[in-house]
């Protein structure tokens, strides 16, 4: 096994861009992420694209349409899709592409343009139900998500105020990322709880927005940082991901044993026998407040039912123990689905290698994990990086 | 360390299939190609991947629906979406870095479930640059086709004779859907499609599953496999953009083909390889793909598909498992079920189109229209 480090980073601003194509947003995130690398498309050998529904840009087989805005003409290049867990898994596939010994240089390559769907993406959520069992009873994702909240909050007896406290932590961690949609310096916990009820337990301001954007890293074998001599890296430790039932109505939905179970496979990977103490910092996907808690949970950095608390008591804060999304998240940034990359393993890498500028957490940082979360609340990709 | 193929499942191809959803057409191909390689999903596998694209499949995110028939639920999974070749290719790199022992392939169509595959293919095409000229986007295929046979000075006769020959190969491939006894004559007076394209020379979709079983060396010695090994393995994405693609020959194909044969060490194809299994969705694909893949001459498939060479019995047998011309369309699968047929004649156990002897095939894979990428895989038995 090759050891894999991330040598470069960029990321478009995360808006509803309705002047640009998603390949141009591509060719925009490519373009500063080998410039950070301090490569062009030549140096590259191989890229991994990460895009979710096709339905958003209405482009059927939509990562051939984004091959050359991600730099893939004529290279060997494959388009990878775990719902919104690409966010964090096409890093994984550019890992093994660079781990296997076949490539040397992987650009990945991440992108989402949900501005195209109308009237609003959440049509495309229409139809990601069993046609059977789900599909007649007319849900969307808003409604099954406050079924998982409020069960989260049941078993736990966790207060709608502990859960607002991260939507006003990672609205404030924004403050700064220039990338950023819905950064908020002033935002308090009353505000969430005043804004709009979506389904119960869930308000507008517990959820992140959609959003268009791209993102892209650069990974590199050892051999090539040490004979390039790249100083700005942060080597991949460990992968995970995982897959849960499509079955969602027959689990426990207060625990995500599959994310649970992705960190375990990075742990183990990463030599790491005690996350809580061992890890510094984290990027768990949180399109939604809950999902930071729940997510804390299930990477093993909170006791299940902890994270609340640890976020009351300002654990997770910037300056806390145990930083939690000081990118500002997907709910400060935006969620451009697979493009959040940007907040995960974008912000991994911009804090391990000091260069998060008003972001960058005020104590020294080693390790880091990154998670993101999709399908139909089943599956898990983990990825923890070392500086 | 070595990749070898060590299990094989397959449902037969079919042009509909009312029985049964897509769900259990993935468990019936999962369940012969586990039986096959003497597996338990639940224990024995680390890695699953699927290949598989929302349009095709009617779904937002088809990945969702992926875990349960496969045996995968609480394990490691992902969508590959593209070709079922390129999700061998992800899951041959697993096994290589050594994380991952045993990993499977799936791919499948349930083309009937299709209602209007026009309109799928179409919204594939540039949505500001093409899609808005309005024409049927098979008519990219006819202009390829057209520059082909203009490029290489080919005989629209070369066509008829893959044709031919296809569809009659698949009367020996009992999991064929559209083998039929046709002649070079019958091809050439069937109606005009997308000029020079007539019906025949286009596959018609079909419904089907495949799956394979991958194992590392060691993994494979355990097993007591006797693995198909994966010598050597590509893929390649030329221009997505029609404007400024290559016309007259397929570079994803060449590419991807340079690629395989540098890993499998592969320096004269056509003394070295025995016979090949390529797409041929378009009858003049097989033959642009068969000059891409360094097996004919510039401009000589066509005379010597023409000559019989390419037949079953022929100097060198292109598809004899009848291609997608006489099995079916069968959307992302077609690049696994091209693996799949090549491992079964590497095995020897092709049954009624077994060809002799052969010791290394190769595989490729295309994308379909509107795509210019594809795949390629060079298998091989023994040492």
């Amino acid at each position: 096994m090759k050891k894999v480090g991330v040598i470069g980073a960029g990321m478009t601003l995360f808006r509803r861009r309705l002047q640009e194509t998603g390949k141009e947003m591509c060719f925009e995130a490519t373009k500063m992420a080998l410039d950070s690398a301090g490569l062009t498309r030549a140096d590259v050998d191989m890229v991994v694209n990460g895009t979710a529904p096709d339905a958003f840009d209405g482009v059927h087989m939509k990562g051939e349409y984004l091959a050359d805005g991600c730099g893939g003409y004529r290279k060997p290049y494959t388009r990878v899709f775990t719902g919104g867990g690409t966010g964090v898994f096409s890093t994984i596939a550019g890992w093994w592409h660079v781990a296997s010994g076949l490539a040397d240089v992987v650009l990945v390559v991440n992108e989402e343009k949900m501005s195209s769907c109308q009237p609003h993406p959440q049509s495309v959520f229409a139809h990601i139900w069993d046609p059977i069992l789900d599909r007649p009873l007319k849900p969307n994702l808003v409604w099954i998500f406050a079924m998982e909240m409020n069960r989260y909050m049941h078993v736990h007896g966790v207060k709608k105020e502990d859960i607002a406290r991260v939507a006003v932590k990672n609205k404030r961690n924004a403050v700064g990322h220039p990338c950023a949609q819905l950064a908020d310096a002033n935002i308090t916990v009353d505000d969430v709880l005043a804004s709009e009820v979506m389904a119960w337990p869930v308000q507008r301001l517990d959820i992140s927005p959609p959003s268009d954007g791209a993102s892209a890293v650069v990974l590199a074998s050892e051999d090539f940082i040490r004979r390039r001599k790249i100083k700005d890296r942060a080597w991949i430790s460990g992968v995970g991901w995982c897959i849960d039932s499509t079955m969602w109505t027959d689990r426990d939905l207060y625990f995500p044993e599959y994310v649970a179970r992705a960190a375990k496979q990075a742990y183990k990977m990463a030599k790491i026998s005690d996350p809580r103490k061992q890890i510094d910092f984290a990027e768990p996907y949180d399109p939604f407040d809950y999902k930071e808690l729940h997510h804390l949970e299930g990477l093993l950095l909170a006791k299940k039912g902890e994270a609340p608390i640890l976020t009351r008591e300002g654990v997770t804060e910037r300056d806390g123990d145990l930083p939690v999304c000081p990118s500002g998240g997907l709910m400060g940034v935006g969620n451009p689905i697979a493009a959040t990359m940007g907040q995960k393993i974008g912000e991994l890498f911009w804090q391990l290698t000091n260069q998060a500028g008003k972001r960058q957490i005020p104590h020294e940082v080693h390790t880091g994990v990154a998670q993101a979360w999709g399908d139909l609340m089943q599956y898990g990709s983990v990825v923890v990086m070392s500086s | 360390m070595r990749v070898g193929i060590v299990g094989i499942g397959m449902t037969a191809f079919r042009p509909s299939t009312p029985e049964y959803s897509w769900k259990e057409l993935m468990f019936e191909a999962a369940s012969r190609a586990y039986a096959d390689a003497g597996v338990d999903p639940r224990t024995d596998v680390d890695s699953f991947l699927t290949c598989a694209e929302d349009y095709y499949e009617g779904f937002g995110i088809f990945d969702e629906f992926v875990p349960d028939q496969l045996g995968a639920a609480l394990r490691r999974m992902c969508t590959v979406s593209g070709d079922g070749l390129q999700g061998l290719a992800n899951a041959f790199m697993q096994i290589q870095t050594g994380l991952v022992e045993v990993a499977v392939v799936e791919a499948h169509s349930k083309a009937s479930d299709v209602l209007t595959l026009e309109g799928i293919v179409e919204h594939g095409l540039d949505p500001i640059w093409n899609k808005p000229l309005g024409a049927h986007p098979f008519v990219v295929a006819g202009l390829e086709a057209d520059a082909f046979l203009r490029g290489t000075r080919t005989a629209p006769k070369a066509l008829a004779a893959v044709v031919a020959k296809n569809r009659r190969n698949a009367l020996q491939n009992p999991l064929a859907a559209y083998a039929a006894n046709v002649d070079v004559d019958q091809a050439l007076e069937s109606e005009e499609r997308f000029s020079p394209l007539r019906a025949l020379d286009i596959a018609n979709p079909a419904d089907g599953c495949v799956v394979l079983v991958l194992a590392s060396e060691r993994a494979a010695k355990r097993m007591h496999a006797n693995p198909v090994w994966i010598r050597g393995i590509g893929w390649s994405t030329d221009s997505p953009s029609l404007e400024t693609r290559d016309w007259t020959q397929a570079a994803y194909a060449q590419l991807a083909a340079q690629m395989a044969y540098r890993l499998a060490k592969v320096r004269r194809p056509t003394s070295e390889i025995g016979f090949a299994e390529v797409d041929d969705r378009f009858s003049f694909k097989e033959l642009q793909h068969l000059e891409a893949l360094g097996l004919a001459k510039k401009g000589e498939a066509g005379r010597q598909a023409m000559k019989g060479d390419y037949a079953q019995e022929g100097r060198f047998p292109v598809n004899p498992s009848g291609g997608s011309l006489g099995c079916g369309n069968v959307f992302e699968a077609t690049g696994l079920h091209r693996a799949a047929e090549v491992a079964l004649q590497l095995r020897g156990e092709a049954g009624t189109h077994q060809i002799d002897g052969a010791r290394v095939g190769v595989a490729q894979s295309w994308r379909f229209v509107p795509s210019a990428t594809g795949a390629v895989a060079v298998l091989g038995v023994g040492r």
